[in-house]
This record gives C-alpha cells, structure tokens and sequence, in this order.
C-alpha cells in the first residue's frame, strides 16, 4: 500500500511526461530556433520563462506588419490568437 | 507501517488517486507502464526523437540505432565545399544523448520484423520493441542515372552525404585550374534539401569568384523550377553575374548519362566536359524502411500526419526525409519538427492516449553568399489526413530585402544550426 501510495504521490508531484506531452500545437517546432539553453550562439530570444503577453504581442505585431522581422512575419500567420495564447502560456510556465 | 492499512489512509490514496486521474487521463506510471521504442537513424530526425522521447517521459526505454559514432551534419556542408568552413563545424557525437539515458547502439541496423516487432543489428542483436521509429534519411538510386555507380562518385563526388564526399569535392574544386568548369546536376523532385544544389551552386561560385574568377559554373536541371528561385536568381545576377548558368529542363537541363572515366556529363542536347562534375543523382529513402515494408513504389514512406505513424505498418513511425509529409520539404529543421511531434505522439500512444492535432514549422535559410541569406517558411498542420500549409504562412524572403536583411538572415542562419545541433547534441 505504501509502495501504491509512493507510486501515486509520485504522478501527482512531478508529471514529467504530461506536461511536456501536453505542450500546445506548435510549441515543440519553435525550439528549432529559439534555444532552451542559455548558452548557444544566436541572436534568437529563448522563450523559455518569457512573459506570455509579450510573446501575444510580438507575434500579433509580426502578423500584422508592425513589427519587422525576417522570418517571423510568416509564421506568425500561421497561428491563430488562441493557438498563439496556448504556446506563450506553455512557454511562459516553462522553468530552466 | 505493516499490516491493513487505516480507513483515512485508503480515503486518501483514493481521492489521491481521483486526482490523478482528473489531470492524467491515463498515467502511464500508475499502469506501471513504460515500455520500448527503438529509433534507427542518428540524424536530425532520429536523435531528436530519441532525447525528446527520454525527456517527456523516463520510463520508455529508448535505444538510438546509429551505424555512426559521429554525426556529420549536411546543413553548411555547402560552407566546407566552399573552403568557408572546418568540416569538424559539422560535427557531433552521441555522449549528451547517452548521458540523458538514451541506449546507444552503434551499428547499421539490417532487418525488421513488423509482426514480431523486433530490429536485427548487423552483429545479429535482435531489438525487441512496442514501437519503432525509422529516420534513415535517404539512400541515392544508384541506378536512376546511366553511367553513375557508387565508383563513379569517387571521380564525380554527389556529397549529397556530409563526410568524405565533402571533402573530396572541395579539394576537386582546390586542385582545379583557373578558368574550369564545373558542373551541378540537380535531380527531379522530391529529394533531400530542395535548394541544396542552388545554395551549393552560390558558394562554389564564390569561391571561384574569389579564388579562380576565370571559371564557370552550370546547373543542369531536371525541374523547370525550385525552391526560392526568384531569391537565388537575383543573387546570381548580382554576385555571380558571369559565372553561374542555369539550364532548366526544358532548355535541355536532364542529365542522361555520365562517364567518369572520360569526364562526361550528357543531356539530350550536349555533352560537357567539367573539371569538376558534382552529381546529385535520384533518391530514395533509406533500405531499412524498404525492408521494414514501410516505403511504397515511389521509394518513400506514406505516414498520418499526427503521429508519423506509417500508413502500411503499425506501430512503425517513420520521419525525417524518408517520410512523406505533404508539403513539408525534406530539411533538417522539418525533420526535427516532425521528431518532436512524433515523440509526443508516441509518450501519448504509450500512455494509452491519442496524439494530438499537429502544428508543424519549417524554416529553410540558404546563404548565397556569407553575408546574404534568404529564406523560405511555413506553418504546417493535417487535413484530410495529408500536411498541408497553413494558409497565409508560406512564404519566402522578400524579393526586394535591403542589404541589411539579407546580412541579417544570413546571422540568423548561423544561429539556427547552433540552436539545433544543440538540441540534438549538446
């Protein structure tokens, strides 16, 4: 029972797979660009632990031509508000 | 601590259980389930599924199936051809995904069993699996172009293959005199990095412009089109203006035969002697998917679209430029887009769960020159069962982009293979 209860605790306490699971539609293809590590060398934002309205807002920026970018303003369009507000959420919640 | 346990105890595993099961549908833990995934294939397809798969969730036991102990990336590979770039820019090894718990094999792997569920190693291991993922890249048909066999690319390198064939081109291109020519053949689609043989084409030229400005350089194509051709002609025109020549097919670009022992490359209309012939010749996806029965009468695999999943063999994944994925192209960042997609699928199919509707992003930079990068981008997502892009998404670089962009991309270019590879590797 012990061992039952260990084993349940553990699921509730650290959901590894769930929550990376659970990343929204297109949040796993941004890594291509925008590092996890803080340490590699390119000019891209990490989105990891960034705040989810400033994402909201650049990408509705790029999408509508207010803020230049190069390839940015292209994907951007490929994403609507909601899908844009999920992967910011998931990427705001993210911890190093 | 022995003995039956107290009322509150069971009301509290229970409504801890309760719990769970709101926020997991499925625990795979609870189930004390696990399981094993094999991936075969150590590129940007296959190592990327394989550490992602370990990261979102530990109990899988994933064993990464690789001939090579070092990775040579294509990506840049045109830099090194170019004399731009150490070949060891390109490379990496297999340690960081070790440590993350991933079970390296390295050896080629030579048969599957699909009702067995079981991947042969060419030492005779047998790998046992619940599900496989295949990214072996792609294998070029040796038999596609009259007259180039696996010994023809010792003259008339394809380096279509980072690694020896790399550097055998480049140091054609160092020994050849002022004033040669060299030849590309680029193939029919689809194939392996749609404007790999344009950007190749923009670097040799800048390397010959620099180094032996007497040269010329041909493209014989069997496509009247390619990818981000607009962008690559007006930076041949005002970079390589008397040395790069486009011969599309229907101004008789299609090979038909070479000769490397006479130094012959011959379309319906000509016969060329280059100095340096690089022969892109037809592909296919790699044997193992073949003898997986995971590849269809085109020579490439058939997959849905949410899981990668091929759509001739349960429980085998197939990714990366072996798959078919609708409009992706087969790169190197769809290939890793399609891993993480496709190891969240399989966390998800191993908890007992269905993967959910996918979202994928392709980015494809080309430098035509150092300082002058372009791009082509898309957002990606399955309908009727096929990838389609995401309308209004696609896209390339401006045509009419200042300078300053074009040195921009070409940055930003430098920082994705960073990004990526250490994804991968670091």
């Amino acid at each position: 029972m012990m061992l039952k209860r260990t084993a349940v605790w553990l699921v509730l306490l650290c959901p590894v797979g769930a929550m990376a699971a659970d990343a929204p539609p297109g949040a796993s293809s941004c890594s291509g660009c925008h590092p996890a590590s803080r340490t590699v060398g390119t000019p891209v934002k990490r989105l990891i632990g960034s705040n989810p309205a400033e994402i909201v807002a650049a990408m509705q920026a790029y999408r509508s031509g207010q803020r230049p970018g190069t390839v940015m303003e292209r994907i951007a369009k490929g994403f609507t508000d909601d899908e844009t507000k999920a992967i910011a959420d998931w990427y705001g919640a993210q911890k190093d | 601590m022995t003995g039956s346990p107290s009322r509150r105890d069971v009301l509290k595993t229970a409504a801890a259980t309760a719990a769970a099961a709101a926020t997991l549908p499925l625990p795979a833990l609870a189930q004390n389930a696990g399981g094993r995934v094999v991936v075969v294939g150590g590129g940007f397809a296959g190592a990327t599924c394989a550490r992602m798969l370990k990261r979102l969730d530990p109990r899988i036991a994933v064993t990464l199936v690789e001939a090579n102990q070092t990775f040579t990336a294509c990506p840049f590979s045109n830099e090194v051809i170019a004399g731009l770039r150490d070949i060891k820019a390109q490379q990496f090894d297999y340690k960081k995904i070790a440590d993350d718990k991933v079970v390296m094999a390295f050896e080629p792997a030579s048969a599957v069993d699909p009702q067995a569920r079981t991947v042969t190693l060419a030492g005779g291991t047998r790998l046992a699996y619940d599900r496989l993922v295949l990214a072996p890249g792609v294998d070029l048909r040796w038999d596609a172009l009259p007259g180039y066999t696996e010994a023809a690319a010792e003259r008339m390198p394809h380096a279509w293959k980072a690694g020896e064939q790399t550097l055998l081109l480049r140091r054609q291109l160092e020994a050849m005199p002022d004033g040669g020519l060299v030849i590309i053949t680029a193939p029919a689609n689809p194939y392996r990095c749609p404007p790999g043989p344009y950007e190749r084409a923009s670097l040799i030229a800048y390397y010959l412009k620099t180094h032996k400005p007497k040269s010329k350089l041909i493209i014989l194509d069997a496509k009247d089109a390619f990818s981000k051709q607009r962008l690559f002609q007006n930076g041949w025109k005002e970079l390589y203006p008397d040395i790069i020549e486009w011969v599309s097919l229907s101004s008789g670009g299609k090979v038909t035969a070479v000769d490397p022992a006479s130094m012959t490359v011959e379309t319906d209309f000509a016969k060329h002697k280059p100095a340096v012939a690089n022969i892109v010749p037809p592909q296919k996806a790699g044997r193992i998917a073949e003898l997986a029965g995971v590849a269809d009468r085109t020579g490439w695999c058939p997959v849905e679209p949410a899981s990668f999943e091929s759509s001739l063999q349960p429980n085998i994944h197939v990714l990366g430029d072996a798959c078919i994925a609708g409009a992706m192209p087969k790169s190197g960042f769809a290939a890793n887009a399609q891993a993480k997609v496709c190891a969240a699928a399989l966390a998800r199919l191993m908890g007992g769960q269905k993967p959910d509707d996918p979202r994928l992003i392709n980015t494809c930079y080309s430098v035509i020159a150092p300082d002058y990068g372009i791009t082509v981008a898309a957002v990606y997502r399955a309908t009727n069962g096929q990838l389609v892009e995401v309308q209004g998404s696609a896209g390339t670089s401006p045509v009419d982009a200042p300078k300053a962009v074009r040195e921009q991309e070409a940055k930003l270019a430098d920082g994705w293979f960073h990004t990526i590879t250490g994804e991968m590797f670091g």
